[in-house]
């Protein structure tokens, strides 16, 4: 007599599991009010350029390695470099870092992390001619909100990766395994104490 | 004064199946999101339970769009054809002693017929849109849900016998002991046979949305989708009152709640299950699903039938303490069997 199996217990197996996944805890978060703790080891979602600071060297559009930044610069009428435009096409980007090391202020272009990448229709802001944003008065285009652009190089916001030595303070990385159901964690308590 | 029971108890039937059906729609998306380890719709009002409302709102509000190559008069009329016998299942079904609309001495026969209708209404659908993904959905409905209209009515047989009777109410009043203990494989069989018959995961090949858009549903917007999906909670509604009415004691319960309160609560009870197997199972293939209703299904509930007569006769369930673990033992011993004659092939398959 062959073993007592294939009379649909995998059926009670997939009920099994899926009414132990009741007591679990949510796995998702409420994205606005709750997010995610990115990563330490992220290398950033977003390369951020700022206005004030640009010298207009075009450092970084000769360091990228796979052309992703794209300037015009022209000489104003004080004979100092302007930058008219920059894009940076994140498709192509590979978030190396090379421009960040090669931009000899330090500050003006780098990688954020922004949560989102929202971008506005230049329309939107055309009263807003002194903004920061790339492309500012260009329209037509989309532009980003660059809400990490912060003058303070030390209240910027930077992942871990480009601040080894802080990295071991910021949150380490929200693993999903970590989720256990309300009775494990009542018993892990109970066992801490 | 029939006139004015009949209008009272319209009225309040109404009541119970819109509202019941605005909660399973919340419930089962609850539901689904725990068993999902997410928390599903929590944004419209405290728990979401809003949610309902404003998908209805949304509906209403949509335009109704009609194809052009469409057969108009059948594309019209099929939601109503659905929606109308959905409704119509719930005269029969009693909410306490003798409440009911219409206490019909054969009422479990007219349930049986008029659900059959929704099919029609179903294959309308899918005929008039002129599409091929919604024809193709009509005809899987009707395959589908012809062939499992035989072991859902045979399983219905066996907890008639029992009761003696085809009126809802008197099976209700025959259930000293609830029926699911006496008839516990008939339970099962009528358990898949009614998703089936419903069209609910996993045997919901009529809308399958990764395979053919979304059945028959695809040409429908506006008011007609939202009746479709009225029908469709409508009859998950009525197949979990009918399983509580038949198997699990209807309206009786200890008198500490009203007759109404404790069907609602098998009612949701068995809902929940509902919503169990859909979070669990995934959609079998149509060939899979025939095989298992003519191959599987009717074997196993014509046994039952014949098992079940030959009880009924030798007066063994009329001793509850010897009739319960014999039934119980009896449905493990036939599904063990049956199951090592039937091989769809799939995962275990070992020919
Ligand atoms: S991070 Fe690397 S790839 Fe991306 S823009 Fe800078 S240099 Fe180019
Ligand atoms: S390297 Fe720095 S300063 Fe030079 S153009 Fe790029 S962002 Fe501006």
């Amino acid at each position: 007599m062959p073993p007592l199996k294939h009379f649909g217990e995998g059926l009670l197996r997939g009920l099994k599991i899926t009414a132990r996944h009741l007591g679990r805890k949510w796995i998702t978060v409420q994205y606005p009010e709750q997010k995610l703790t990115m990563s330490r080891r992220v290398r950033g979602t977003d390369i951020i350029w700022d206005r004030e600071s640009c010298i207009s060297c075009r450092a970084c559009e000769r360091a990228c390695p796979v052309g992703a930044i794209k300037m015009e610069v022209s000489r104003g009428e004080d004979k100092k470099l302007k930058t008219d435009d920059i894009t940076v096409d994140l498709g192509l980007c590979i978030f190396c870092g090379l421009c960040i090391e090669s931009c000899p202020t330090g500050v003006s272009i780098y990688i954020g992390y922004n949560y989102a990448n929202t971008t506005y229709r230049c329309t939107h802001c055309a009263t807003d001619k002194s903004g920061t944003s790339p492309s500012n008065g260009h329209c037509g285009e989309l532009i980003r909100s660059n809400d990490e652009l912060l003058p303070n190089d030390a209240v910027r916001p930077r992942s871990g990766y480009y601040r080894p030595e802080r990295a071991g303070e910021l949150p380490p990385q929200t693993l999903l395994v970590y989720q256990t159901t309300y009775g494990e964690d009542r018993r892990r308590k109970k066992e801490s104490r | 004064m029939d006139w004015l029971h009949f209008a009272v108890f319209t009225l309040i039937l109404f009541a119970f199946v819109i509202s019941g059906v605005l909660f399973f729609i919340w419930y089962e998306r609850r539901g689904l999101g725990r068993f999902q380890m997410r928390p599903g719709p929590n944004r419209a009002g405290p728990f979401g339970l809003l949610q309902p409302v404003a998908d209805a709102i949304k509906v209403l509000l949509k335009e109704d769009i009609v194809p052009t190559l469409a057969d108009k008069p059948v594309h019209f009329l099929a939601p109503l054809v659905a929606f109308v016998p959905a409704m119509a299942v719930f005269a029969v079904i009693p909410f306490g002693d003798g409440a009911l609309l219409a206490d019909l001495n054969i009422g479990i026969l007219y349930i049986m017929a008029i659900s059959s209708v929704i099919v029609i209404g179903i294959f309308m659908a899918g005929w008039g849109s002129s599409n091929k993904y919604s024809l193709l959905g009509a005809m899987r409905t009707i395959a589908q849900e012809v062939s499992y209209e035989i072991p859902l009515v045979l399983s219905i047989l066996g907890a008639v016998m029992l009761a003696g009777s085809l009126s809802l109410n008197d099976i209700v009043k025959a259930q000293d002991v609830p029926f699911v203990l006496l008839q516990p494989l008939g339970f099962l069989i009528y358990m898949t046979a009614a998703l089936a018959e419903i069209n609910r995961t996993p045997f919901d090949l009529l809308e399958a949305d990764s395979e053919i858009v979304a059945g028959f549903q695809t040409e429908y917007s506006g008011m007609k989708f939202g009746l479709f999906y009225l029908t469709e909670y409508a009859e998950a509604l009525s197949v979990s009152a009918i399983a509580s009415t038949l198997f699990l004691g209807g309206w009786s319960g200890p008198a500490f709640l009203p007759g109404f309160a404790w069907l609602i609560i098998k009612i949701i009870a068995v809902f929940t299950f509902i919503i169990w197997v859909r979070a669990t199972f995934p959609r079998l293939r149509i060939d899979q699903v025939m095989s298992f209703c003519w191959k599987f299904l009717l074997p196993l509930a014509l046994i039952n039938l014949v098992v079940t007569a030959v009880l009924v006769l030798s007066g063994l369930n009329d001793s509850p303490w010897i009739a319960i673990p014999f039934n119980l033992l009896l449905a493990a011993v036939l599904i063990v069997g049956l199951s090592r004659q039937f091989r769809t092939g799939g995962g275990h398959a070992s020919t």
